[in-house]
């Protein structure tokens, strides 16, 4: 798939010449570098690798990519990536898109590009706020999020993208901090390999209309004790020095944070990552907030049949093997059922 | 004998040689169980016909009633018999509406003729009602005269009042002015089935095959390919056969045994002198779908066709599913938005995106096809118009997305719009759909309606070796490329598979600067994409034929000018008038946008332009506006097609006042 050149591409050449337009200091910048550098790195090929966006901020991020990009309309973008998928399903294709354009206008596409299992990266950029329309609550703005639009606190309950993506049934859920640069840069080599659609929430500051919401996250003081990182058979620890831990809640219907050597708690209570185990990812991609830390990394990854593969044999048969080029097949068509002549 | 058609001329013959001979191409496979369920194999035709040139005949009931089967069965006859044929099914939007309803009537109507057929038909020869709602919604089209035959059978206190019958009009004298068939079609189907082993529930519902086996009897028509057709259609249940299969012959023999009263015979209508060929009967959906692969095919792409279940066009995605193995994939999306956007994803991958819908599902794909329009990506847009605004009436027939074809769009936005004029037109539309797509590198939006989905004709089927290809050249010289130059004639962008070495590029739906494509908000390139856009699907009315006349010329005084599917009855109505001698003329249009070019200088050469259409005034009034002529519109928005007679009339008025 890679052309043999393509291996000694840099992060830099897979920038294109157009003048970069988020605003300074916007997280989508750290993201751009991330994924311009991981592609370097694992030496994707630029003539195979199209990014599809919808509409919003995060949208404009094919542009700024030196491989194929169409940038399409609001919310749409899921269902023109699977449009391609049919046309050609070689092609590595990353879906770019935000809060807005993913869980408001274009939520029903999110849902069914997860449930067909569409063999590509779902990148939702999440500033839980419409940055491009000038800072309007989101539906994932916390709530009492004040804006334009709602001036007195935002009242809507707000949507949970990880649960909503699992709720969708999709088989690979991963999560990363814009300015986290390893885990999101493990999380989009993980995401790119994997077959079917990868769902990645990446949480992005917005620093003109929602600035520091994620500081918990991306302040190098705190960020240890607010941050776990789930890696598939590792336990779940978190805290400067690993000290603490989730594990079952006591019941033993949720989790819980604990501390170790604290109520005689040893690390072997502290659970141990199970990313094919959809309760589990459930219950972790739920976590976050002032309570809990939030998990990034690989929620869920449970391998199923991709969008592609399920209707191979049903789908039409590829020009290459028709070989009919004189049209002389669709006689049969034509003359399916009763025919008669006139003569 | 007298004619079963009083209202015209008849003499008796025997059967007289026909037009064409007419040669059966499918071997007629008899199996035993039809021969020991109908020993007299032979389709007997009565020895004394009355003759007569065309048909109208009509089968009405409740929509569980099986009327469409018969009707499509009935009209496999017809066609096999050498007629030119035209049928119109007209159903209710609800699948099993109340049984016995007047809103629950569905009907098949086919005429048929041993001359050029156009249309399905004013009034009806021969109307089958199965109960009282079909006879009450129904008979109203009977012409004076016409023969109806009644299933007594299915009358009684319950269904009269259901139909809303305050008396019985089978004992009344309200239907004198018809010559009546009245039969318990109920009765004998069951007494026909008894030795089948079929419930009696499923024993009544063979009645329709009891009432097509009559009406084939009573029209001189075969019912061979009828018996084949149910030998595979109920092959796993064998009871069900052979109850269909004795109900169809014990219609026909009752026809022919029972001591008919006087007024009542059997009639012949020769076969029609059609072009010669291989034909097939096709309704506007398969042609659709055989056209858009076609197509597809011609430019040596796949079609990847892209739907939501909608009415009068999912059956289009039914059609395509099954064409599979030619170079289809079919994909059932989320919703029409979802549909469209794959479609375009599809085409932006280098296959031929399509889609279909029905207008309220136009209105939610243009976002995209404005997105199709500004990114200069081809795509095909089929819309079955129906009845609106709204959901309006789902199936029925109108034309009255004209203006959200050729207008309906966001900012500057011209597209290339078609339509097609009959069933087996909707082929030739949709090659030409596909060709403007990928030649032009734009949208197309193909106008069919809820008539031409559903109505049948007989095909000349073309060779498909012999239809010219439009070979698609995608781009993948790297050399000096620019995503948005332009071909020096068709000003088309060049198309760019994803994937081309050496070419990745981005396109959206931002403005694109000329050539380079990058985002641009340069008021002057913006101006100059604009201008291109226009130019480019402005200059398709150089690459299609000069509009020519259906009937007359400059000579004449008036004008007719339609499009899409009123056709039929308008060159009826203009061929009547003309042979009274009007002087009027008529021309028909398949490129609705951009206009043929020399249609503004045709138009000029008349005192009168007469636009009828099925909807309150679109090509009138965008024909005023693009050529400032004065034209008058016959418009009717009854969700059925227009009436030879209305038409007629309404243009008798307008000439003579
Ligand atoms: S508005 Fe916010 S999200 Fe958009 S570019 Fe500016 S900082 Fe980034």
């Amino acid at each position: 798939m890679n052309a043999p050149d393509a291996t000694a591409l840099k992060a830099k050449d897979f920038a294109t010449d157009q003048e970069v337009r988020w605003c300074p200091g916007c997280g989508d910048y750290a993201i751009l570098k991330t994924m311009r550098k991981t592609l370097a790195e694992i030496g994707a090929n630029p003539d195979n690798t199209v990014f599809v966006s919808g509409i919003g901020c995060a949208a404009r991020f094919p542009y700024y990519m030196a491989t194929y990009g169409f940038h399409t309309i609001h919310g749409r973008a899921a269902a023109v990536a699977t449009g391609l998928s049919l046309a050609n399903d070689d092609l590595d294709v990353w879906v770019v898109s935000g809060d807005g354009d993913s869980l408001s206008i274009g939520a029903n596409h999110l849902l069914h590009v997860l449930r067909r299992n569409v063999d590509v990266q779902y990148l939702l950029f999440n500033n839980e706020i419409y940055g491009l329309t000038k800072g309007q609550y989101s539906p994932t703005s916390r709530p009492g999020t004040r804006s334009p639009s709602s001036p007195t606190g935002s009242a809507d309950a707000p949507v949970h993208a990880v649960s909503y993506a699992l709720g969708c049934g999709a088989s690979f859920v991963a999560r990363a901090v814009d300015v986290g640069s390893a885990v999101l840069g493990d999380v989009l080599k993980r995401a790119r390999d994997y077959r079917g659609a990868s769902f990645v929430e990446i949480l992005q500051n917005c620093i003109v209309y929602n600035d520091g919401i994620f500081d918990g996250l991306t302040d190098k003081k705190v960020l240890a004790d607010n941050t776990v990182v789930a890696r598939h058979g590792e336990k779940l620890l978190f805290g400067k020095d690993n000290e603490r831990g989730l594990a079952l809640s006591s019941g033993g219907f949720g989790i819980e944070v604990v501390t170790l050597g604290e109520n005689g708690i040893t690390v072997d209570d502290v659970l141990v990552h199970d990313e094919t185990n959809p309760v589990l990812a459930g219950l972790l991609g739920k976590l976050g907030g002032p309570e809990t830390p939030t998990v990034v990394g690989v929620i869920y990854c449970q391998p199923r049949a991709t969008f592609a593969d399920t209707r191979r044999d049903s789908s039409s048969v590829p020009s290459s093997e028709r070989d009919v080029p004189d049209l002389s097949d669709l006689n049969a068509v034509f003359h399916a059922g009763t025919v008669w002549e006139v003569n | 004998m007298p004619a079963l058609l009083v209202s015209r001329p008849a003499s008796c013959l025997v059967n007289p040689s026909p037009a064409r001979k007419i040669q059966r191409l499918q071997a007629l496979r008899l199996d035993a169980l039809h021969k020991c369920l109908n020993p007299m194999t032979q389709s007997s035709v009565p020895d004394l016909l009355s003759e007569t040139e065309d048909l109208v005949v009509r089968f009405a009931g409740d929509s569980g009633d099986g009327v469409q089967v018969v009707g499509q069965q009935y009209t496999l006859e017809t066609a096999l018999a050498g007629n030119d044929l035209a049928t119109f099914p007209d159903f209710p939007a609800e699948i099993r509406a109340p049984a016995g309803t007047l809103f629950g009537v569905s009907a098949y109507q086919i005429h048929f003729g041993s001359r050029d057929i156009r249309t399905a038909g004013d009034d009806l020869d021969v109307l089958v009602a199965f109960n009282p709602a079909a006879l009450k919604t129904n008979v109203g089209d009977l012409k004076p005269g016409g023969l109806l035959v009644i299933d007594t059978g299915a009358f009684n206190e319950r269904s009269l009042k259901k139909a809303d019958y305050d008396f019985d009009p089978l004992i009344d004298n309200r239907l004198d002015q018809w010559r009546v068939l009245a039969v318990d079609i109920t009765a004998m189907t069951r007494a026909a089935v008894v030795d089948c082993g079929v419930s009696t529930r499923e024993a009544a519902r063979s009645k329709n095959f009891f009432a097509l086996g009559l009406v084939l009897w009573l029209t001189s028509r075969h019912r061979e390919t009828t018996r084949e057709w149910m030998q595979g259609k109920f092959a796993s249940s064998p009871a069900v056969l052979a109850a269909n299969l004795a109900a169809l012959d014990a219609g026909h023999a009752w026809g022919e045994t029972a001591e008919l009263p006087p007024e009542v015979g059997a009639v012949h209508v020769a076969p029609a002198s059609l072009a010669e060929g291989t034909y097939r009967n096709i309704n506007g959906t398969e042609a659709l779908s055989f056209g858009l692969l076609t197509g597809a095919r011609l430019a040596e792409l796949e079609l990847v066709y892209c739907s939501y279940p909608i009415t009068p066009a999912s059956n289009m995605l039914h059609a395509l599913t099954q064409l599979a193995q030619y170079g289809v994939q079919t994909f059932q999306a989320e919703d029409e938005i979802a549909a469209a956007c794959a479609a375009l994803g599809a085409s932006y991958g280098g296959s031929l995106g399509a889609t279909g819908s029905s207008g309220p599902g136009l209105a939610l794909k243009m976002e995209t096809i404005g997105l199709a329009i500004g990114a200069e990506l081809p795509m095909v847009i089929v819309n079955a118009q129906r009845g609106g605004p709204s959901t309006g009436l789902p199936t029925k027939t109108e034309q009255s997305d004209l203006f959200q074809a050729v207008l309906g769009r966001n900012a500057d936005a011209p597209v290339a719009v078609v339509a097609s004029r009959s069933a087996g037109d909707c082929f030739e539309t949709a090659v030409e759909a596909v060709r403007l797509a990928v030649t032009y590198m734009t949208p197309v939006i193909l106008l069919t309606d809820g008539y031409l989905a559903n109505a049948s004709e007989p095909w000349l089927i073309p060779d498909p070796r012999k239809l010219d290809s439009f070979k698609v050249a995608f781009h993948s010289d790297p050399e000096g490329f620019e995503p948005f130059s332009r071909d020096e004639t068709t000003l088309a962008r060049p198309w760019v598979k994803p994937g081309t070495p050496g070419l990745a590029h981005r396109i959206g739906g931002i403005e694109r600067a000329d050539g380079s494509g990058n985002i641009s908000y340069d008021p002057d390139n913006h101006q100059l994409m604009t201008q291109l856009r226009r130019n480019k699907i402005d200059g398709i009315a150089n690459d299609i034929p000069a509009q020519g006349y259906e009937f007359g010329d400059e000579s004449d005084s008036t004008l007719i000018v339609g499009w899409g599917s009123t056709w039929g009855p308008i060159q009826s109505a203009v061929q009547q008038l003309r042979s009274t001698g009007m002087r009027v003329a008529s021309t028909h249009l398949r490129h609705l946008w951009p206009l043929p070019a020399n249609l503004g200088s045709m138009l000029e050469q008349f005192d009168r332009v007469i636009v009828p259409e099925m909807n309150d005034g679109q090509l009138v009034k965008l024909l005023r506006a693009q050529y400032a002529i004065d034209a008058t519109g016959i418009n009717k928005v009854a969700g059925q097609p227009f009436r030879i007679r209305e038409l007629v009339e309404s243009i008798n008025k307008e000439v003579t006042t």
